[in-house]
């Protein structure tokens, strides 16, 4: 019982302060509504994908992108709470790290969800059409999705002692994660060299997905993009779990 | 070493409630807590005395099962560190030196949570966090996010938050550090309070020799990671044997005054003679003009850093550049967001 109410509140606190820091809403909402309007509309004026208009093309990847950068940054948070003692009053309470873990992880991927959500509301005015069911289906890739990266960025987070390098190593993560995903391209008819990395990028399936639900176009099943990336949150998850009990 | 576990005479004493067994953390080559070996009983105010660096805060950290030690173990609340170090959490509450508390929460959030992590039990909660808002006379504030507090609001807020679930023992790492004179004033009295109130024992790490001559009942003096004295302020400072008087003198005759019986210790510094004598009120008369040409004189009566002198060689140099603990708090947020 007190496990549950640890995690409840470990989510509240995310919560609280994901509310009330409304900053954090804006700017990460900020990048993506960029990349749709202006690098969507500017390229989308001279370019459409089979019969698809461009800026309605990388829509879904765009969402991605929103609940990717959302999520991963999340660990930052994790740098500055330790800075000072704020983090140690959590690590000191009774709880299990699985459940101090669980709790940052949930509350990570609520923020990233809310975000995802109003990327998914944006969507209408850029004329993309929903069925409750593909909202839905949106939302489970997106939690999914969510629940990976922000594993991997308390991963990141729970080693490091200052935000610089959080930051420096998650640039370096989170870009190529995002460029390799066919966010912005058609996977189909790559070059050999970097088709291979975009299948090894694990974010390539979330797209492909997310384009597979909303567009009815995916270059894989969307049954195998769910299962790839089932696997890939399990893995996350796993090695959040390790980081966090051997975390000091 | 059997004199430094004399019995206090300003409280009550129960039985043990903490007790190290050779207690040691290393750190590499650094021994930052060595073979440490205290018994600290049930209701007392009980200080950890020394310099940064001299172990408190690791000893601490062990205590409250944050560290495991290279070697030795202890038992808190009959439970020890190493086996059983869920059952020590639930137990204790701490106070960390830093700030703690969310400052985007409210200071009443702060405490709902923290309730909600230390099993605090729903029927009661409401009613708990109430009583320890009371406690710390912040029942007013209680709906005000944290960050417009002043440094003590936000030092009674933690206070309080400790104390949520009913811990046995209160840990606090430097509770006044950083805060103005007055303020630590207050803080004092809080912190007699709640061990009136809530009948909690309370161990506390300082650099502050008033804070520890004040408010404990008994100090262990630290220093390098060993205990090098502990026991009650007013027996630590009869170890000293005397008062002090200072003398501002340029040519002083001691020969004469090392042969008083009633002088302790005689030690001469640039410009100044450090006497240590019994019955100074009745002698002073005699020492003054026996030494010479005096330019001033200063009488006081010993105090811990007296004593931490006189076991350590060397003196708690109070003013290192930490900052006040409000300022680290802002300065680690300022970056945020």
């Amino acid at each position: 019982m007190t496990e549950l109410e640890g995690l409840y509140a470990l989510w509240y606190r995310e919560f609280k302060v994901f509310l009330r820091e409304k900053s954090r809403i804006i700017s990460s909402l900020f990048t993506p509504l960029l990349w749709i309007v202006v690098f969507g509309g500017g390229l989308g004026s001279s370019v459409s994908l089979g019969g698809t208009n461009y800026q309605v093309f990388i829509f879904p990847g765009i969402l991605t992108m929103t609940v990717l950068f959302s999520s991963i940054f999340f660990g930052l948070y994790i740098v500055w709470d330790k800075r000072i003692d704020f983090f140690k009053e959590v690590l000191v309470a009774p709880l299990s790290r699985l459940t101090i873990f669980a709790g940052k992880m949930l509350g990570g991927c609520t923020d990233a969800l809310i975000q995802g959500g109003l990327m998914l509301a944006f969507g209408v005015i850029l004329g993309v059409s929903y069925s409750l069911l593909t909202v839905f289906a949106a939302i489970v890739f997106m939690l999914i999705l969510a629940s990976a990266t922000v594993s991997i960025g308390l991963v990141i987070g729970s080693r490091m002692e200052s935000p610089e390098g959080f930051n420096l190593i998650i640039s370096f993560l989170v870009f190529p994660l995002f460029f390799l995903s066919g966010a912005l391209f058609p996977i189909s008819n790559l070059p050999p060299w970097l088709h291979v990395f975009t299948i090894l990028d694990p974010v390539t399936y979330a797209v492909d997905g997310m384009r597979g639900i909303m567009l009815g176009a995916s270059t894989f099943p969307v049954a195998m993009d769910l299962g790839v990336l089932l696997a890939f949150s399990a893995g996350m998850i796993v090695i959040g779990s390790i980081a966090f009990s051997r975390m000091k | 070493m059997d004199g430094l576990t004399m019995e206090t005479h300003r409280h009550p004493v129960g039985e043990a409630v903490i007790e190290t067994l050779n207690l040691t953390k290393s750190f590499g080559r650094l021994m930052a807590v060595d073979h440490v070996n205290l018994s600290i009983r049930e209701g007392e105010i009980f200080g950890l005395l020394g310099p940064n660096g001299a172990g408190k805060t690791t000893t601490l950290s062990m205590l409250a099962t944050l560290l495991k030690p290279t070697d030795g173990t202890a038992k808190v609340n009959r439970h020890d560190i190493l086996r059983e170090p869920d059952a020590v959490r639930r137990s204790i509450g701490i106070v960390f030196q830093d700030p703690s508390s969310d400052d985007i929460l409210t200071g009443r959030e702060n405490l709902y949570l923290h309730a909600l992590m230390f099993g605090v039990e729903n029927t009661i909660r409401e009613q708990r966090i109430i009583e320890v808002l009371r406690l710390v006379d912040l029942e007013d504030r209680a709906k005000s996010l944290v960050k417009t507090y002043s440094g003590g609001m936000r030092r009674r807020l933690e206070l309080a938050r400790g104390l949520l679930h009913k811990p046995k023992i209160l840990f606090l790492d430097e509770p006044t550090l950083g805060l103005d004179p007055q303020t630590r004033e207050h803080i004092w009295q809080y912190i007699r309070r709640l061990v009136d109130q809530e009948r909690v024992t309370v161990i506390i790490t300082t650099h502050y020799m008033d804070e520890a001559e004040r408010l404990c009942d008994r100090v262990a003096i630290i220093d390098d990671g060993r205990i090098v004295a502990l026991d009650t302020p007013e027996s630590l400072k009869q170890v000293i044997g005397g008062d002090i008087i200072r003398l501002r003198i340029k040519h002083p005759t001691l020969s004469p005054i090392k042969e008083l019986k009633y002088v302790v210790k005689v030690e001469q510094t640039d410009g100044f003679v450090l006497l240590t004598v019994k019955d100074s009120s009745v002698h002073l008369q005699e020492i003054l003009s026996l030494v010479g040409n005096v330019e001033s004189v200063e009488l006081r009566t010993p105090t811990l850093n007296d004593v931490f002198l006189h076991y350590t060689g060397h003196e708690i140099r109070e003013a290192e550049a930490e900052g006040g603990f409000f300022e680290r708090a802002v300065r680690a947020r300022s970056g945020k967001g």
